[in-house]
């Protein structure tokens, strides 16, 4: 084993020995990539051509004006290709694949974003692609799962464990330890073994270079805080990574789900729920019981419902970096609200967590101070979910007749 | 002290073996029933999969039983105390078997010691690689058991001399790509393979994944010390039931 990628005890490499092979061949490989100039240069053309960077960064006036506080701005993730700062990874995974030579990708996934992004590329790249999806993830984001098959790709619904975003990513690694030979496993977050917490880091970068550029050349001067939800942690180390070293809050917000004190959520760092664990292959902090299993989490926002986080993330957390706050489904689903009506923008569920952190703080801040908000993807996916949150007669009408219509 | 045991035992037997059964599946009654009818039937030696919610390594059949066992309320503390009792009423030696995060919950030296207590003589953690293990050696040094590291087809020899420096009673060789409880092919590759992980250990071979009848057991001969049959039991107590284990053994070898 080449490398084990440790952040201050958190992160490593506990892997089954059949895949410590497939391992050094890829830290080899992203290790000569991030050290070529080329390569970079190679992945942002791509991304501009290809999806749409730089995404732009929007004043929310009207949201600015209704809280009062804080000068509001949006970096616009959702305007990437499929819809979600995903595309950032798939895309420099995709690279290194072809550099490896090999033929077939595979994914797991939560909301879809990340798988209908895998798909895509593999679409794109010419490679065979397997998605592995919970089968309560299927159900609740359906629209994905139709377009990753008419991407070509074989979506696999995972009936294991509690059939969500970790039963996929173990399913994953069960086909991999089988096809590492043609296989690359495109982990879609900053977790798992190392390399993947910081080669997804890294990729995800862009978001952060491209905002800190954006904000001086708009208002000459940084943020006072940056706000970004946290499933596995990659829009939000994507985007906080540039700022660092630079005076600026930075906060990652949770999953609350149906409220922390009804254990329902899926706040590994911002509740005492957790604890410092190892499963999939890294050590960080778990929703987990006494004996070492995992828990069930709960979310309205299924790229936030994981039992872990991004040994990055739990390192920033311990050294008091980066400030970890939740939102509940139904801040979530208010905060969602507002924003599409005042800025007529669509944040999903996942993204609307940041939204609602940064309204709770705006407020009380001043007009001298100014936030960013990381929209890390579109909200057209959960139009089941939200139709639901909002008990839409005019929607459920529809959805009736279109049953009739399939003599359902 | 296992590997003189299990060369001790080689002088009387062509190869031994080996049997895994998920703890507290179907339930820890019939999991002791399993352990009686598979010593009767001249077992050697077994390991004792201490159950845990996302064993990335098992495929479908360990999978559930490990997923049924914590639904129907397996817990450390009596997996713990079932190992008390197998160890107590059964001369054969027991291994526990393990994903690293419940050693590590449990605490690393505090595990090795509660081994140590109840007898049983070594572990098998397949996601802990001698790289994450450092506590775990040395505890497992403190109480002298054996750890047990893994061989696999994909393992480079330079590999296997550094796993086999930190592996004490035999090595464990997978002997193929994928998860457990799929069919392996028993072929020329798998015999060059295996002569691979002779060069480079003096530690008896344990060869796993996919044995599942004579035929295998008796490809194994000469190759290989100890044959492992690990999903195929699971398979046959939930096909034909607890009944069947002792013929299903006794037909091996």
């Amino acid at each position: 084993m080449k490398d084990r990628g440790y952040y201050e005890g958190f992160g490593g490499a506990y892997l089954p020995e059949i895949l410590i092979a497939t391992f050094d061949e890829l830290v080899e490989t992203f290790q000569a990539a991030k050290n070529d100039p080329g390569f970079w240069r190679e992945y942002v053309d791509i991304m501009s051509t290809y999806s749409c960077r730089p995404t732009p960064l929007t004043f929310a006036e009207n949201l600015t004006r209704k809280f009062g506080g804080a000068r509001i701005y949006i970096k616009r993730e959702d305007l990437n290709h499929t819809g979600a700062h995903k595309a950032n990874n798939v895309m420099g995974q995709g690279l290194l694949v072809k550099r490896m030579g090999k033929t077939r990708v595979i994914a797991e996934t939560g909301a879809g974003q990340h798988g209908v992004a895998a798909a895509t590329m593999a679409a794109r790249f010419g490679f065979k692609c397997t998605i592995y999806m919970g089968e309560v993830d299927v159900q609740r984001q359906r629209p994905n799962v139709f377009w990753m098959e008419r991407l070509g790709a074989e979506v696999i619904t995972v009936r294991e464990g509690t059939r969500i975003l970790k039963d996929a990513i173990n399913e994953s690694f069960r086909d991999w330890v089988t096809n590492m030979d043609t296989t690359h496993y495109v982990l879609g977050t900053a977790c798992g073994p190392h390399p993947f917490p910081e080669m997804v880091s890294f990729f995800q970068s862009i978001i952060g270079k491209e905002a800190r550029e954006q904000i001086l050349e708009i208002e000459g001067r940084l943020p006072s805080r940056i706000y970004a939800c946290v499933g596995g942690g990659s829009n939000a180390l994507g985007i906080f990574q540039s700022f660092l070293d630079d005076p600026v809050e930075l906060v990652g917000v949770e999953a609350a789900g149906k409220g922390l004190e009804t254990g329902q959520h899926a706040s590994r760092l911002s509740s005492k729920d957790a604890s410092v664990g190892v499963a999939q292959g890294y050590k960080t902090y778990f929703l987990q019981d006494h004996d070492g299993q995992m828990k069930e989490t709960h979310s309205v926002a299924a790229g936030l419902d994981y039992v872990g986080v991004s040994p990055i993330l739990a390192n920033f957390s311990e050294k008091g970096r980066i400030r970890f706050e939740s939102a509940t489904d139904k801040d979530v689903v208010d905060a969602l609200s507002l924003t599409i009506r005042k800025e007529g923008l669509i944040p999903a569920l996942e993204s609307a967590h940041a939204f609602a952190q940064a309204f709770k703080e705006a407020s009380a801040m001043s007009k001298e101070d100014i936030v960013l908000i990381n929209q890390s993807g579109r909200g057209d996916k959960d139009i089941f979910t939200v139709a639901d949150a909002f008990a839409d007669p005019k929607w459920q009408e529809f959805i009736k007749n279109k049953a009739e219509e399939y003599h359902a | 002290m296992l590997k003189s045991y299990l060369k001790q035992r080689l002088k009387e037997k062509e190869i031994l073996l080996m049997t895994h059964i998920v703890l507290g599946y179907p339930t820890f009654e019939d999991a002791f029933r399993i352990i009686e009818a598979m010593v009767n039937a001249g077992v050697d030696l077994m390991e004792l999969q201490i159950p845990f919610s996302e064993p990335i390594a098992d495929g479908p059949v360990i999978l559930h039983a490990n997923q049924k066992a914590l639904a129907e309320g397996a817990t450390v503390q009596k997996c713990m105390d079932f190992a008390r009792k197998a160890v107590k009423s059964f001369d054969i030696p027991f291994l526990f078997m393990s994903y690293y995060n419940i050693i590590f919950k449990y605490g690393v030296d505090r595990f090795a010691g509660a081994m140590h207590n109840r007898g049983i003589v070594g572990a098998i953690v397949p996601d802990l690689p001698p790289e994450e293990g450092e506590d775990y050696l040395s505890a497992m040094e403190k109480y002298h058991l054996s750890p047990i590291f893994i061989f696999s087809p994909t393992t480079p020899e330079e590999r296997m001399t550094y796993l086999n420096s930190f592996g004490k009673g035999f090595i464990y060789c997978v002997a193929r790509k994928g998860v457990t409880g799929v069919a392996t092919d028993f072929s020329r590759q798998l015999k060059e393979y295996l002569s691979r992980c002779r060069r480079a250990t003096d530690l008896p071979l344990a060869l796993g994944f996919g044995v599942k009848e004579r035929e295998d057991v008796d490809f194994l001969k000469g190759k290989a010390d100890i044959a492992v049959i690990g999903s195929e039991t699971i398979r046959l107590v939930d096909t034909a039931g607890v009944g069947a284990v002792g013929e299903f053994i006794n037909s091996l070898r």
